[in-house]
């Protein structure tokens, strides 16, 4: 797996990357999960420069305050640059306007560029402040919190079953990779190698809906009748009310702010 | 005085579409205290006629009578599988909660256990198994050996009266099958074991049946008598000689 992809909270493998404890994991994690669903869309919403400057200020100040790594912090965001940066480089040339500069009689216009700034700023205002207050919770408990917040049962127990087996299924892939390579199997451009990792991947897949099956059928064998019971009894404390008192209202002034 | 079976079928028929006929009008019944061993051949459909019992499958003819009624469709079944415990072949298949305790707490919730109530259910079964301390592990993240007693426990939390064991000594190194026939031997559940473990099934079971072309055989008739006299070693001993020659 990528390593950008990796959960802040836990890695493919489950295991707990490390992360020092800072006063964003005292907050709840449906507040957490709900605030920054806030703010993301008052930041994207806002076609105000000053704004968006606010908020990609604010989603560094709480990267900070998550006391995020900052190696592997940098990493996810070069990850989703790389997304955007043709994007970014072709909007000043291919939006008309008044003509900024001119790069090999090409011309760019301010308008566009503008237009890209503000994309770039949006697009690192909710990165960063996802990162800091959703990617510091353990897959799991972003599970447990999203079913506190009713959220379909389904989505939930997709995204819970999707921690605990995409270990298993990595590993049955690896597998079965190096069954191949143990017979002298390497990657060349012919149809040899496609019909291969065909096969493979279509495998992958029959021994993964077989498993699911399996764990289906054990899960019958418990008992089990369509619901999930949950553990943890979430209860807001002190520190998500302050919290709450301080972002609530900045968000409203984020609102606010557009309307001047 | 004639004891009820436990489980007990009768003219009990399946076939796979492309495999064909698996079970032909198969007899069997458990009875309380008993260690019944079950072999065959790979694919001969040990695991299709344990799945038939709690009703993952659906017979296509034949009756299944389990604790105390029949059983014919799916709702009837909810109660065979609280009571009957099946031990899948794969732990994996059956550790799917992130943590160990979640998991072993799954069956007591379903069984309507309060929290609390399944939280101490979960803690002392650990215990009583001699895995206190594994509460909070990460299930994927177990060896072999502890997640086979971790899926033991999970399916002993739900206080069932039966065992369906399906290759439980699978993949496990000396000591952890040793520690697992050990920890067997103690367990008051009648039993049905599907494995190809001889010395494992010489331990614990107490007869054997052998599942051949569909038909299920008795091997040994002896062992069922020396079963009455409830000394383990002696039946241990006939059964290890039966099956040398069968």
């Amino acid at each position: 797996m990528p390593q950008f992809l990796e959960h802040s909270g836990t890695s493919w493998k489950g295991q707990k990357v490390k992360h020092d404890l800072s006063m964003i994991d005292k907050l709840d994690p449906r507040l957490r999960v709900i605030l920054v669903t806030a703010f993301a869309f008052v930041t994207v919403l806002s076609e105000n420069f000053w704004v968006l400057s606010i908020a990609a200020a604010t989603g560094l100040v709480l990267a900070f305050l998550a006391q995020l790594n900052v190696k592997r912090t940098l990493r996810r965001v070069i990850a989703m640059d790389m997304f955007m940066i043709f994007l970014i480089i072709l909007l000043p040339f291919t939006t008309p306007g008044e003509a900024l500069f001119t790069v090999a009689g090409l011309s760019a216009s301010k308008a566009g560029f503008l237009h890209a700034m503000m994309i770039l700023l949006k697009a690192h205002a909710v990165v960063l402040s996802l990162l800091a207050l959703v990617g510091t919770l353990s897959a799991t408990s972003l599970g447990h919190a999203l079913a506190h917040l009713h959220v379909p049962d389904k989505l939930v127990h997709l995204l819970l079953f999707t921690v605990r087996y995409l270990d298993v299924i990595g590993q049955e892939y690896k597998r079965m990779r190096r069954a191949m390579q143990a017979r002298a199997f390497v990657l060349r451009t012919d149809m040899h190698t496609w019909r291969s990792i065909g096969y493979l991947i279509g495998m992958l897949l029959v021994h993964s809906l077989e498993r699911s099956e399996r764990i289906m059928d054990a899960m019958k064998c418990r008992g089990y009748k369509g619901q999930f019971y949950l553990f943890d009894e979430l209860a807001l404390g002190r520190d998500d009310y302050r919290f709450m008192a301080l972002f609530v209202p900045f968000l409203c002034a984020l609102v606010g702010l557009n309307f001047l | 005085m004639m004891m009820q079976s436990l489980i007990k079928v009768s003219g009990l028929s399946y076939r796979y579409p492309r495999r064909g006929l698996v079970l032909d009008k198969v007899d069997f019944h458990l009875d309380v205290g008993e260690r019944v061993a079950l072999t065959g051949a790979n694919g001969a459909g040990k695991t299709t006629l344990l799945h038939l019992l709690v009703g993952l499958k659906k017979a296509k003819s034949g009756e299944i009578f389990a604790f105390g009624s029949i059983r014919k469709e799916e709702k009837s079944f909810v109660e065979v599988r609280a009571q009957a415990g099946f031990l899948f072949q794969d732990p994996d298949d059956q550790l799917f909660c992130p943590t160990v305790i979640e998991d072993v707490a799954f069956g007591p919730l379903n069984l309507g256990k309060s929290r609390a109530e399944a939280l101490q259910i979960a803690s002392e079964t650990l215990a009583s198994l001699g895995m206190a301390g594994f509460e909070e592990r990460i299930t994927h993240q177990l060896s072999g050996g502890e997640k086979r007693m971790i899926t033991l426990a999970a399916v002993l939390a739900m206080e069932p009266e039966v065992l369906l064991l399906d290759e439980p000594s699978n993949a496990l190194d000396a000591k952890a099958r040793q520690h697992l026939i050990d920890t067997l031997k103690t367990l008051p559940q009648a039993m049905i074991i599907i494995s190809h473990d001889a010395d494992f099934l010489a331990q614990l079971a107490t007869r054997e049946v052998r599942l051949e072309e569909a038909k299920l055989v008795a091997v040994s008739n002896k062992i069922k008598e020396v079963n009455e006299s409830e000394s383990t070693d002696i039946s241990a001993e006939a059964f290890k000689t039966e099956t040398v020659h069968a």
